[in-house]
């Protein structure tokens, strides 16, 4: 498949729905991508089924503060210089690139860098959705090393971290990030085709842009976008949505904690005042709860949105007063595996409460 | 005694003020030329009050000239827009995401040098002096006038932008040069944008100050003239010659300010409910709060101070339906007088409603006397609940606050609002924008992401406020009466060093004895 200016707008508004409130802005990686199309590049996306079992496949990201990246625009050689550097580490060309996060920005990086290397991009990613660290990846849950890792800046200067396990390569490529101004991009989980259908997440940037496309397209023909949205989830692996609140932003607080950005969200039913949702944030929405009950809890995605435009909100957007409608989406069996929440689960963030697929719990 | 002028797009209206006093107003349809227009509303005004040219001090002028200038893409000069941040910044050329013909118009001159810093000050490379030269040198040979400057990070530390623009200058003395770092914050895409329509609008802000410097003096006025910006401060004519999309927002904003004068409160929402919509703003300590999130301008994005309103399609020509249940958005607008039902029309509109409860008498009410009573309830309760729900959206905190009703529809609302404190409904309303721009102060900003890491938070803030009220000392406040206005302090994630953006305001009285305007010229 290849991508249209359309489809990266509807990526756009599809992987700021998937980024769960974080993830980054993806205007910036859309532009570079519409600058490729402008430049008559090919943005050519990949089922993962199509891939031979020996094809080999680097993904690319960037990494950092979304601040910082809306005032150091990359030069879009960086996620490139990363990959090319895997590549002569490991003496072997990429046939294809792909994400590592669908949520957020992450989403368009390896967008660019298919588009000017002339390789496709794998429909597919390790988280589903946003997250904060390198190790909360389906990849690393099935037994794919980050390492070797490469990480690069504008100026083409590289660094190849190796580390014993995947948490320390976070925290070295951390120290990195900052040493690059604040924001830097990486190759990093090269697998095999067999590998990305063993332990990827499939087909969402597909998804991606289909939500983007539901939500454009209930609104040009003026339908409820969120009818629309919820009526088209059951049709791809994330199966289960619904509205688990809608109300206005009564409160947000915000404060910064060993580099999260940590804060929480009460939103009031307009209908009844002491009935209220209050949303956990820890650089995503990770968990909901009403009335002292988990209404939904990480890795389900909990998507705060515009009651009446269905734009999804970022956490940085977040805001009182706004009229919002809250929707849970259940992950797939991929991303629920007790491996899988031992990774990215509730206990990865120091939530008590166990995790409960939104479909499990009463209305 | 004060002059304030609100040039808009449709009306030009003036106020003449004594002190908090409202002398004379006057409002009439804006003329092709600006000047006559501006020469009539000074002589009506002083003509009202029987004051003399001799007895004015100061005139503010509000004017909506540039915004339009941008939207029509008319008189917008080509621009040389240089970019300082190679070999950053280079997957997204200047004007990548531009409306095609406003790009055409400004002729897509870009150039793209090494340079620019890091989020901390370290610099991304040296400036490459030699292809500012080189840039410069074409500039000349396309005969361009005006020329922007943008290097990443210069809301941080701004030697570069000032460092090119000096030798552009060296290059090709008398060209316009906009630096992004005066007009913009951090964002850098945004303030770019900011920074080349700054540019394309070089001759005919000069253009402006000049018809207004020209008009006053035919009318005999010595005293200085200011323009209101868009977050309701002053600036100079000079200042407005070289920023003159400070403008941009300055006919909502002047209009709010006007309204907190009329009531006599610096905390409260305002209500302008028009023929069609109604803007809600929120005024805090007198000014409006402004937007957080990307505003476009003649479809291009910006990151300007601007107020924070949100329109509603509410007004006095909004149409009403389904029993009184469904208001709006559509308004019969101008056609007002020929379509609604009291005026022998056959469209029911929220004003007949008002007509129809008993609360106003226009037009003929025996057109609207056969209206179920229950339509009426039900509509009048309508029109409540979309102010309400407007008001309470704008909030910042669940406390009631004050609200300031003006504008042509605000005879819509006649009952208590549930988010509000008090209603208040002050006289002279309709010349709201015009008072907003007599009393507009000084303001100064800054905006920049500190690290908080071994430092007192409470030693960065103060450090911060000393340089914002100094900006404002800067642009004519009189040291005295600087009154931070706005703090606003957001952590970055992902970064160490507990990096925080801090945004401070500050803003003081005009300092008339500082005056005239002839000290901007010598900091440029």
């Amino acid at each position: 498949m290849k991508l249209s200016s359309t489809d990266l707008a509807d990526l756009a508004t599809g992987a700021a729905f998937l980024g769960t409130g974080g993830g980054g802005d993806p205007y910036i990686g859309r532009q570079m991508a519409q600058a490729c199309l402008d430049e008559g590049l090919t943005i050519e996306v990949i089922d993962p089924k199509t891939l031979a079992d020996d094809d080999f496949v680097i993904p690319t990201a960037m990494m950092g503060a979304p601040t910082v990246l809306v005032e150091k625009i990359p030069s879009g050689q960086e996620a490139i210089t990363a990959l090319q550097r895997l590549e002569h580490h490991l003496g072997r060309r990429a046939a294809a690139t792909m994400p590592i996060e669908i949520g957020g920005i992450n989403s368009t990086i390896p967008l660019v860098v298919g588009a000017r290397l002339g390789i496709p991009i794998v429909d597919a990613d390790g988280m589903g959705r946003a997250l904060p660290e390198l190790q909360m990846e389906t990849f690393a849950v099935h037994g794919i090393p980050g390492c070797p890792m490469a990480i690069a800046n504008e100026w083409g200067d590289t660094a190849l971290i190796e580390t014993r396990d995947n948490r320390m390569m976070e925290w070295l490529a951390r120290g990195v990030t900052i040493r690059m101004g604040g924001a830097a991009y990486i190759a990093e989980y090269s697998m095999t085709g067999a590998d990305v259908r063993r332990t990827a997440i499939p087909n969402t940037l597909t998804l991606a842009i289909r939500i983007g496309q539901v939500l454009r397209q209930a609104r040009e023909q003026h339908r409820p976008p969120f009818e629309a949205l919820l009526a088209f989830l059951p049709e791809t692996i994330y199966s289960y949505g619904r509205i688990i609140f809608s109300g206005k932003v009564a409160d947000i607080s915000r404060a910064t904690r060993n580099g999260f950005s940590i804060g929480q969200a009460r939103i009031e039913s307009t209908a009844d005042a002491t009935d209220t949702l209050t949303i956990e944030i820890q650089n995503e929405f990770l968990i909901a709860r009403r009335k002292g009950k988990v209404a939904a809890i990480v890795p389900d995605l909990i998507c705060v949105m515009d009651s009446e435009t269905a734009q999804p909100i970022t956490t940085e957007a977040l805001r009182y007063g706004q009229r919002v409608t809250v929707v849970a989406v259940s992950v797939p069996a991929i991303m629920s595996s007790p491996e899988a929440l031992e990774t990215f689960g509730p206990g990865a963030f120091g939530i008590p409460e166990s995790y409960v697929p939104v479909r499990n719990i009463a209305e | 005694m004060r002059i304030g002028i609100d040039v808009g797009g449709t009306n030009t209206d003036a106020v003449l003020l004594d002190g908090n006093i409202v002398l004379a107003s006057y409002k009439a349809p804006t003329t092709a030329d600006v000047g006559s227009g501006v020469i009539r509303a000074i002589a009506d005004v002083l003509e009202a009050a029987k004051a003399t040219p001799q007895a004015i001090n100061a005139v503010m002028i509000g004017t909506t000239h540039f915004t339009n200038a941008v939207i029509e893409r008319q008189r917008l000069l080509e621009v040389g827009a240089i970019r300082i941040g190679l070999p950053a910044t280079k997957g997204i050329p200047p004007m990548t995401d531009w409306p095609k013909d406003l790009a055409d118009t400004l002729g897509r001159h870009t150039f793209m040098v090494r340079g620019g810093h890091e989020f901390d000050g370290r610099e991304i490379a040296p400036l490459d002096e030699a292809a500012i030269l080189e840039a410069a040198r074409q500039i000349r040979k396309l005969g361009l006038k005006s020329v922007s400057i943008t290097s990443v990070f210069s809301p941080v530390t701004d030697v570069m932008e000032r460092r090119a623009a000096e030798i552009v200058r060296n290059e090709l003395p008398g060209v316009a040069i906009t630096l992004s770092h005066e007009i913009g914050r951090v964002g850098f895409l945004e303030r770019e944008n900011a920074a080349i329509l700054n540019a394309s609008l070089a001759e005919l802000s000069r253009h402006v100050r000049d018809s207004f410097t020209d008009a006053l003096a035919r009318m005999g006025i010595a005293a200085p003239f200011f323009i209101s910006q868009n977050d309701g401060t002053l600036m100079t004519p000079d200042h407005m010659a070289r920023y003159p999309v400070h403008t941009f927002a300055s006919g909502p904003t002047n209009s709010m300010r006007g309204a907190a004068h009329l009531a006599g409160i610096g905390n409260a929402m305002v209500v302008d409910i028009g023929g069609t919509t109604s803007d809600v703003g929120m005024l805090m300590q007198g000014f409006p709060r402004e937007s957080s999130v990307a505003v476009d301008i003649g479809g291009v994005r910006t990151n300007f101070r601007m107020p924070d309103v949100l329109a509603v399609g509410l007004g006095g020509g909004s149409i009403v339906r389904d029993d009184g249940n469904r208001i709006g958005p559509d308004s019969v607008g101008y056609r007002i007088t020929e379509e609604a039902l009291i005026f022998g029309g056959d469209t029911l509109t929220t004003t007949d409603i008002v007509v129809a409860a008993g609360l106003e008498d226009i037009g003929d009410r025996s057109r609207v006397a056969h209206l179920p009573a229950s339509t009426v309830r039900n509509a009048i309760r309508r029109i409540h609940t979309i102010v309400e729900e407007t008001v309470d959206r704008m909030k910042t905190s669940a406390d009631p606050l004050p609200v300031i009703l003006v504008g042509g529809g605000s005879i819509l609302v006649s009952e208590d609002l549930a988010p509000a404190s008090n209603v208040i409904r002050p006289e002279s309303a309709g010349v709201a924008n015009a008072i907003g721009a007599a009393i507009a102060q000084v303001g100064g900003e800054i905006d920049r992401i500190y690290s908080l890491e071994g430092r007192a938070r409470e030693a960065v803030l103060e450090e911060a406020k000393a340089e914002a009220a100094a900006n404002a000392v800067a642009a004519g406040a009189l040291a005295g009466s600087v009154s931070i206005t706005d703090i606003e302090e957001v952590p970055l994630a992902y970064l160490p060093g507990n990096a925080t953006r801090i945004r401070i305001k500050a803003v003081g009285d005009l300092n008339l004895s500082g005056l005239p305007g002839a000290s901007e010229e010598n900091r440029a």
